[in-house]
């Protein structure tokens, strides 16, 4: 296999990003991310592939980035399927078309046997607001989350982790899978989701983002 | 092995750093997204506890969900969810077939893979074998020709894309909420055909919204519609079998009271159709079965949701309604069991008792401890179209409880074998009887 001419470059590129950050967020990951894209120039292992990987979501798959999810921990099934539905473009979501472009559907079986052996992701370390946990906590008893992403929201097969996932990233999630511009692997979360309010959805992912 | 192939020009690679730069300059620490207010709070109620008791009771689960009915605070039923298909083929050399079990005299070999979520089966009059998905957004096309068999992706870009049929040179596609048909379909195997829409009056419910369809006696395009939740009380587009003319016009309703249908065909001497009906989730382990229903009159109402295999009123919907009122099953086809594909068996090289019974291809169930069918079932009728027996003929799908293949549809094959698909392994099998006369690999 031909090696990557991208890889030094990339691994550059991982100290950039990591560090938290908010103002003009946006404008600077579209830049990051362009940039992602970009660089795989040849065939590659997934071992060679993998630092273009952590560079967005994170060293150990704890990603810094707004909207980017951490992927320590998650379920091996969920990640197989999230990157073939990238490959297939079942599901659109740039950069990841792009990404899994070319990948076998060994080198996907591989890249989810990598994450789920990361640790998963920490609950947020600061101050909570306690009066909007029980709120939110309430709503998840409502809205039966534990019984498919377990108690813990470790999540089993297909259904993903949540647990102390990214706070951004679980908005984006809950309402692209709300208006349905996310198509999930079954239509379980668009059902779920016909209900609750975008004002529901900030409490959940308050919540998801913080539980212990 | 696929390449890697990326094409991207040493221009984006200089943009990269341009990138990289500029969003170093604009990084600077902050709190988390949403800032969290001042006061420090003890940690939230422990998540490991199940469902700690909150005053408000839980809300109406979405009408689709397959968790409607579920008894609370049991830790058996806690257990049970649909089972989730691999997301991708198993490699050739991996599909268990030394597990299948056919009876004697019969030979089970693959006839094809790598079709991720392969589901519903047509076949062409040129012997091109069609393949519907569920899960995936393809329909796929093996074609044979000088004895050499290949799978291609026809068409991608799909949604649930599960019923395929073929007549006269035009392949049909049954997507959730459309149909539509490919003309002159074997020429244009490997050119990413667009399909042609012809019929879109439907429901967009994904809960039961993947659609079985075939082509019935009358020349028209049978499919289903049906109820959008484990057990709801449907509008009058849902719950039933519907009939539309090749062109998607004449739009009719052929039985009513139809739960989720995955599969039908009709009688090879009667005529009449016969079609598998999911039995619902919840109920109890061991009951509602599976139904296997004849129409012998068009509008024929079979029940559902008021009335489960023909004799238990429903506890919620049946209230003010008998059995009676309904068209009761031919057969029963085992609880939870999922019987989806069936046909008639129409060819001559299976021995005489075979001829004109039906296959089932029972799925398996999920919402049962110990797990019932994932085998292709036998059907044998009497003279009058009833029910004889049900009895498995193919087994094996299922080892410890656990799945390790799950059949779809079966289907008659010119040269009087049959084939199989199973979306657990993304691959099709050939049943002949008598030794194998083509190497299945």
């Amino acid at each position: 296999m031909a090696k990557s001419s991208g890889r030094g470059r990339c691994a550059a590129l991982g100290f950039f990003v990591t560090g938290r950050m908010r103002p003009a967020r946006q404008s600077a990951v579209a830049l990051v991310f362009g940039c992602l894209v970009a660089l795989p120039t040849a065939a590659q292992t997934v071992q060679e592939r993998l630092p273009i990987c952590l560079a967005c979501h994170g060293e150990k798959g704890q990603s810094t980035l707004p909207d980017v999810p951490s992927l320590g921990g998650q379920q091996a099934f969920y990640v197989t399927v999230q990157l073939l539905m990238f490959r297939e473009r079942m599901r659109v979501a740039d950069p990841m078309n792009d990404m899994a472009k070319g990948l076998t559907d060994d080198d996907l079986r591989s890249f989810a046997d990598i994450f789920v052996k990361q640790p998963p992701p920490q609950p947020d370390a600061g101050a909570v607001d306690d009066a909007r946990m029980q709120r939110a906590q309430a709503l998840v008893v409502q809205n039966r989350c534990n019984f498919c992403h377990t108690p813990s929201f470790a999540g089993q097969d297909n259904v993903p982790r949540i647990a102390d996932q990214r706070e951004d990233y679980l908005v984006k999630a809950l309402r692209g899978y709300k208006d349905n511009s996310r198509h999930g692997y079954d239509a379980s979360m668009a059902d779920v989701m016909a209900p609750i309010t975008d004002e529901q959805i900030l409490d959940l992912a308050y919540y998801i983002a913080r539980v212990k | 092995m696929m390449k890697h192939v990326w094409t991207r020009p040493l221009l984006a690679g200089v943009l990269c750093l341009l990138g990289a730069s500029a969003f170093a300059q604009q990084t600077v620490p902050a709190n988390t997204p949403a800032a969290a207010p001042a006061a420090q709070a003890p940690a939230a109620p422990a998540a490991q506890a199940p469902a700690a008791p909150v005053a408000q009771a839980p809300a109406a689960l979405p009408p689709g969900s397959p968790l409607i009915g579920r008894p609370d605070n049991n830790p058996a039923a806690a257990k049970l969810a649909p089972v989730p298909a691999p997301p991708l083929a198993a490699a050739a050399d991996k599909i268990p077939l030394d597990k299948l079990k056919a009876p004697k005299g019969f030979t089970l070999e693959l006839y094809a893979s790598g079709m991720p979520n392969a589901r519903s089966l047509a076949i062409s009059d040129k012997g091109t074998v069609f393949v519907g998905s569920r899960l995936q957004d393809k329909v796929y096309a093996i074609t044979n020709k000088d004895g050499k068999r290949q799978v291609h992706v026809l068409v991608s870009g799909l949604y649930r894309p599960n019923g395929v049929a073929f007549k006269d040179g035009t392949l049909y596609i049954a997507e959730l909420s459309q149909i539509s048909k490919i003309e002159h379909v074997d020429d244009k195997i490997d050119t990413s055909p667009k399909p042609t829409v012809i019929y879109s009056d439907l429901p967009k419910d994904e809960a039961h919204g993947w659609k079985f369809m075939a082509i019935g006696p009358d020349n028209k395009l049978y499919l289903e519609v049906g109820q959008p939740g484990n057990n709801v009380l449907h509008d009058k587009d849902h719950g039933q079998l519907r009939r539309i003319n090749l062109d998607g016009s004449g739009a009719e309703v052929v039985a009513f009271g139809v739960r989720h249908s995955v599969g039908f065909d009709w009688n090879p001497k009667s005529k009449e159709l016969y079609f598998t009906d999911n039995g619902r989730d919840w109920l109890s382990e061991d009951l509602p079965n599976d139904k296997l229903n004849r129409v012998t009159k068009v509008g024929q109402d079979f029940g559902e949701p008021y009335c489960h295999q023909g004799n238990i009123p429903d506890n919620e919907f049946g209230w003010g309604h008998s059995c009676s009122e309904f068209v009761p099953p031919v057969g029963l086809m085992g609880p939870h069991a999922a019987a989806l594909g069936m046909r008639f068996y129409t060819g001559t090289t299976f021995p005489a008792e075979y001829r004109d019974q039906i296959f089932v291809a029972r799925h398996g169930s999920w919402n049962r401890t110990n797990k019932f069918g994932g085998d292709i079932a036998l059907v044998k009728l009497n003279k009058d179209g009833t029910v004889k027996s049900v009895e498995p003929f193919i087994t094996g799908f299922l080892e410890n409880n656990n799945y390790i293949g799950r059949p779809v549809d079966v289907m008659n094959m010119p040269d009087g074998s049959m084939l199989i698909s199973d979306d657990w392994n993304g691959a099709v099998y050939r049943l002949s009887y008598g030794p194998s006369k083509t190497a299945g690999r």
